[in-house]
């Protein structure tokens, strides 16, 4: 064993706490960032990847039953470009009934045999596919919210007993849920069609696409295809909500690797500092700069490297869970961490600690032999002198005044641990105000408690499978009578729906014509006014980016043929139909009525209760209630286990780096500390001098960290909207409450007597005799 | 005769290793007694004084100041004992560096509960009954080696206690300053203060001392009380 060997051996064991802390940091940053990194590359093309593992359909077709044989659709496999194919599968309109005996809207269930091989091989999350009559596999990720555990419940068809057996993931979206063909068969309730699904030899682009369309069509009697779905307008669809989880992580794990590098950068220059002496006795006995700075580094190292493999080991426990979650929100089947993430975390970790413990130890190696073996013979410094004077003039005990002005005497080891504090608070806040924006952007989606619609009928030579419009109410004075009627209603807005073009804008466009006495609650602004009477329209940020426009500008619109010049009069934080939907007053349209009614419940009032009771009241005049689904979105659930997780590891870390700052000032002031014991300083009053020693830098770096955090989550919430081309209402925005950023600031406080609690106790108990005998 | 201020009964106080520091030591001190302990190197003075200030413990045996049996007290006592009852004088001063001459002296007032203003007029006396209130605002690092120790007297004095001890306070001084402050020591013990310390400084200790006792490998080897009465 060399002697630099033996040196750092014995400095490890030396040196208890700094080996503890820096070991717990690297293995929080490790856990922290193997997550983190996990969750981006899980972010990265999820879609892409789903699709690429489901082996996903780049068209999913609809067929008349009537003008197609079975035989030719399987011949259609063979068309110019097709690469593969499946089907011809049995498709229809299926109303299924939850076990609670919630009727759920129309589902396009097909008639499969297996969860496919050539093409879209669906992922069953649960259970296994249906293999009997009577039993059914539901597509989770599409139109279906499905709580956990599904498979295994008995659902009704008609009356007709169901057993869910399985719940699948289709990347392609081929349908809502499946069946044996026999069953389907069976099930002859609506219209039927053929489903195929295809993959092309080249598919990148929608002329490719419509050229694989055309080509199957044109293998096939004219007039069969009844409708296509690309691939791309799913892509389109599901890479939105991936895209904001990016800044969000990036920001944490920012947060993360600048605390680590500046708690360890701390606990070695302390180490450094605190072993001047030593270092000058290395040196006298003839040790090099380069050997004493890599003593340090290697003292540093032993403990990072097991602090980076047990952070390894927690990152790709508790990635596993998540991903369940991320693969909910992705669609994706990933299972756990990707190898060269833990080898890239690793790595990277270890180089930073390498590279800190250099910079804090470089002045170990700078350090003359002499000057190192003078320290503690000569008189301190005596910076921050003006802070001791200053406290000492505060009418509190003199314990508490003289801990106070401890930090003043070390400025850059308080600033650094400001620091370490303010990124802690600064997590939490960011935590909190990004939770409550997510919340309140589920909340703003969430206003309506429940549907009012035309009921859910299934009759032969009704609608077609596929979306269609909901039908217009005949009579929609006669509905609004009874939901105004109806106890417990807090408010409603009647919502009819067309479609129409605008000036300067490509394509066909969703608009929304609204009424009722309070629609404008199911609104947040962003800017402008809510709409007071015809002519006027209110839009989302996407749809002023597209056609150029701004509020108070004026645009026409093409409705029915008939040019409808109108008032852009505000901008709303509206997501659906992408943003591009466009909100008017009913008279706006000319002559269309409402097909469906949003009602807001009281508060306190049961909204499942209220919808059977609503439903009974409305059968009269032609419609049912549904309760609308507030679960929350798993995008939020993802982000609040993360927030949650990281914030308290971010925490954490800042409450070791104060442990370690206070052991240090401990070790340096034990001579003092006996001094103050022998004039008569009790183990309480050491304890209150301790702790009073960290308020200050508790103080300051509470009061930065929420600014910080703050910061963080207003630029974290908009650049996460402005990434798929929104802009956020000031409630969504602005979520903070003075008195909650007060409670922030003390999150500082908290941390840092926290941390300074242990070593407190430490320094009530150190015996007078002994720390007298420390010259 | 009144009740004796220290009484140290059959005191042994051992270490981790070695023989012990104390052997078996007994001894009264009365009020207004000056009482050197000589000794050299070693034989345990440093021990002795730390247990009659309730800042070590014996291992076995009872010490007993001003009807308190130091010996039983817990942590948060002794230093309410001491700060009540005790002054000390150490060899190295033990001055704060960060603290102005005033602020050190008035410091056992302030941990006891004092006001600032009350304390800040009880140490201006001090010093200037000690001669060094010019130096009231400057740091104990600008001061002599004389200077410092006469504000270490004062802050020992802040809280007027029942005993002074002093553990070499004139080891760290040339001769003058170290006449200097044994002459101090001489003032207030012809005051009336009660007064303990430790040299190995055999003129000095028979210049201001009433009674010496020499200690030797953690016993008491002679004392002067004992001799008088033989
Ligand atoms: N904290 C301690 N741990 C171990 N041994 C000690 C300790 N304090 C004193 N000693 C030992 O006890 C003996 C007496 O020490 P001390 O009372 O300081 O002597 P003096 O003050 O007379 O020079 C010495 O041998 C010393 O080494
Ligand atoms: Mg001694």
């Amino acid at each position: 064993m060399s002697a630099l060997t033996r040196v750092v051996r014995a400095g490890v064991g030396r040196k208890r706490v700094q080996t503890i802390v820096i070991g717990l940091v690297v293995a929080i940053a490790v856990t922290s960032a193997v997550l983190g990194g996990s969750l981006m590359v899980a972010s990265q093309g999820p879609f892409d990847r789903a699709f690429g593992q489901q082996r996903g359909a780049h068209l999913t077709a609809q067929f008349d039953v009537g003008k197609v044989t079975e035989a030719q659709l399987a011949a259609s496999a063979s068309a110019a470009g097709v690469a593969a194919a499946a089907g011809p599968f049995l498709t229809a309109q299926v109303g299924l009934t939850d076990p609670a005996g919630h009727p759920l809207p129309p589902l396009n269930v097909a008639g499969r045999a297996d969860a496919g091989n050539e093409v879209d091989r669906v992922d069953l999350v649960e259970g296994r596919w249906a293999t009997a009559p009577g039993e059914i596999v539901l597509a989770t990720g599409g139109h279906l919210r499905l709580p956990p555990k599904v498979a295994g419940e008995q659902w009704t068809i008609s009356g007709k007993p169901v057993t869910v057996v399985g719940v699948a993931r289709s990347a392609s979206r081929s349908a809502d849920a499946w069946t044996t063909p026999a069953q389907l068969a069976a099930w002859a309730e609506g219209p039927r069609s053929y489903q195929m699904l295809y993959r092309f030899t080249e598919a990148g682009t929608t002329e490719q696409v419509q050229a694989g369309k055309n080509a199957v069509q044109a293998a096939l009697p004219a007039g069969a295809m009844t409708g296509a779905l690309s691939w791309l307008d799913i892509r389109l669809e599901a890479i939105n909500d991936t895209l904001l989880l990016v800044p969000f992580l990036i920001a944490f794990g920012l947060l993360g690797v600048v605390m680590a590098v500046l708690i360890i950068g701390n606990v070695i220059a302390g180490a450094v500092s605190t072993s001047t002496r030593r270092i000058g006795i290395l040196k006298a006995l003839g040790f090099t700069p380069s050997q004493v700075v890599r003593a340090y580094v290697g003292q540093a190292l032993i403990p990072a490297s097991v602090g980076a493999m047990i952070g390894a080991v927690a990152g790709n426990l508790l990635t596993i869970p998540i991903l369940a979650q991320t693969n909910e929100l992705y669609g994706t089947s990933d299972s756990g961490v990707a190898f060269w993430v833990d080898a890239v975390v690793i790595g990277g970790a270890l180089v930073v600690v390498a590279v800190t413990a250099l910079a804090a130890a470089a002045r170990a190696g700078r350090l003359r032999s002499v000057d190192a073996l003078a320290v503690g013979r000569t008189p301190r410094p005596g910076r921050g002198r003006w802070a001791t004077r200053l406290t000492s003039r505060l009418p509190i005990p003199r314990p508490v005044t003289l801990g106070l002005a401890h930090p003043f005497a070390r400025p850059v080891r308080a600033v650094s641990i400001i620091a370490a504090i303010a990124f802690g608070a600064a997590a939490v806040t960011f935590a909190v105000g990004l939770g409550t924006s997510l919340n309140r952007v589920q909340e703003v989606e969430d206003i309506a408690d429940v549907q009012v619609g035309a009921p859910h009928r299934m009759e032969p030579g009704g609608p077609r499978p596929g979306p269609r419009e909901p039908e217009a109410f005949p009579d929609p004075a006669a509905i609004e009578k009874v939901i105004a009627a109806q106890p417990g209603t807090a408010g409603y807005m009647g919502v009819a729906r067309g479609e129409i073009t605008a000036a300067g804008i490509v394509g066909e466009l969703d608009a929304v014509a609204v009424t009722g006495p309070d629609s404008a609650r199911y609104y947040r602004m962003v800017s402008g006014d809510w709409l007071t009477g015809p002519g006027q329209i209110i839009v989302s940020t996407p749809f002023l980016t597209a056609a150029g426009k701004q509020v108070g500008d004026s645009i026409v619109l093409t409705h029915e043929g008939a040019q409808v010049p109108v008032t852009i009069v505000g901008e709303v934080f509206n997501t659906d139909s992408d943003g591009m939907q466009v909100v008017t007053e009913l008279a706006t349209l000319g002559s269309v009525k409402p097909s469906t009614y949003y009602v807001s419940v009281l508060s306190g009032t049961d909204a499942s209760a209220y919808t059977q009771a609503l439903t009974k009241a409305l059968d009269p005049v032609g419609a049912m209630a549904d309760r609308l689904d507030h679960s929350p979105d798993e995008m939020v659930v993802v982000v609040n286990i993360l927030t949650g997780l990281l914030s308290l590891m971010l925490t954490v870390v800042a409450g070791l780096g104060v442990m370690n700052t206070v052991v240090l000032e401990t070790r340096e002031r034990v001579h003092d500390l006996g001094v103050h014991k022998a004039l008569g300083m009790t183990p309480r009053q050491t304890t209150a001098m301790v702790i009073a020693s960290v308020v200050v830098t508790g103080v300051i770096g509470g009061a930065a960290g929420t600014a910080i955090g703050v910061l963080l989550q207003r630029t974290v919430i908009t650049e996460m909207a402005s990434s798929v081309g929104f802009r956020l209402p000031a409630s969504v925005v602005d979520v903070y409450g003075s008195y909650e950023l007060v409670v922030f600031g003390l999150a500082g406080l908290v941390i840092a007597v926290v941390g300074a609690l242990l070593p407190a106790g430490w320094a009530a108990r150190t015996r007078v005799a002994v720390a007298l005998r420390t010259e | 005769m009144s009740t004796p201020l220290i009484e140290l009964h059959q005191v042994t106080r051992r270490y981790d290793e070695g023989p012990p520091a104390l052997n078996d030591v007994s001894l009264s001190v009365e009020p207004g007694e000056a009482l050197a302990i000589l000794g050299p190197s070693g034989s345990g003075k440093s021990t002795m004084l730390n247990l009659i200030a309730g800042l070590d413990r014996p291992s076995t045996g009872t010490v007993t100041v001003d009807g308190v049996r130091v010996d039983e007290l817990g942590e948060a006592a002794s230093a309410r004992y001491r700060r009540a009852r005790i002054g000390l004088v150490f060899q190295f001063f033990n001055l704060l560096d960060d603290l102005t001459v005033a602020d050190n002296v008035m410091l056992p007032a302030q941990l006891a509960g004092m006001g600032r203003s009350t304390a800040e007029r009880r140490a201006t006396e001090l010093l200037g009954r000690l001669g060094v209130d010019r130096h009231a605002t400057a740091y104990p690092g600008r001061l002599s080696g004389g200077e410092r120790q006469r504000v270490a007297v004062a802050r020992a004095l802040m809280n007027r206690p029942a005993l002074l001890l002093a553990d070499e306070p004139t080891g760290a001084l040339d001769t003058a300053s170290g006449e200097d402050v044994m002459r101090l020591l001489s003032e207030l013990h012809a005051d009336g203060q009660t007064v303990v310390l430790v040299t190995h400084d055999l003129v000095l200790a028979e210049r201001c001392a009433t009674r010496t006792v020499h200690l030797l490998d953690g016993q008491v080897a002679s004392d002067s009380a004992m001799e008088l009465l033989r």
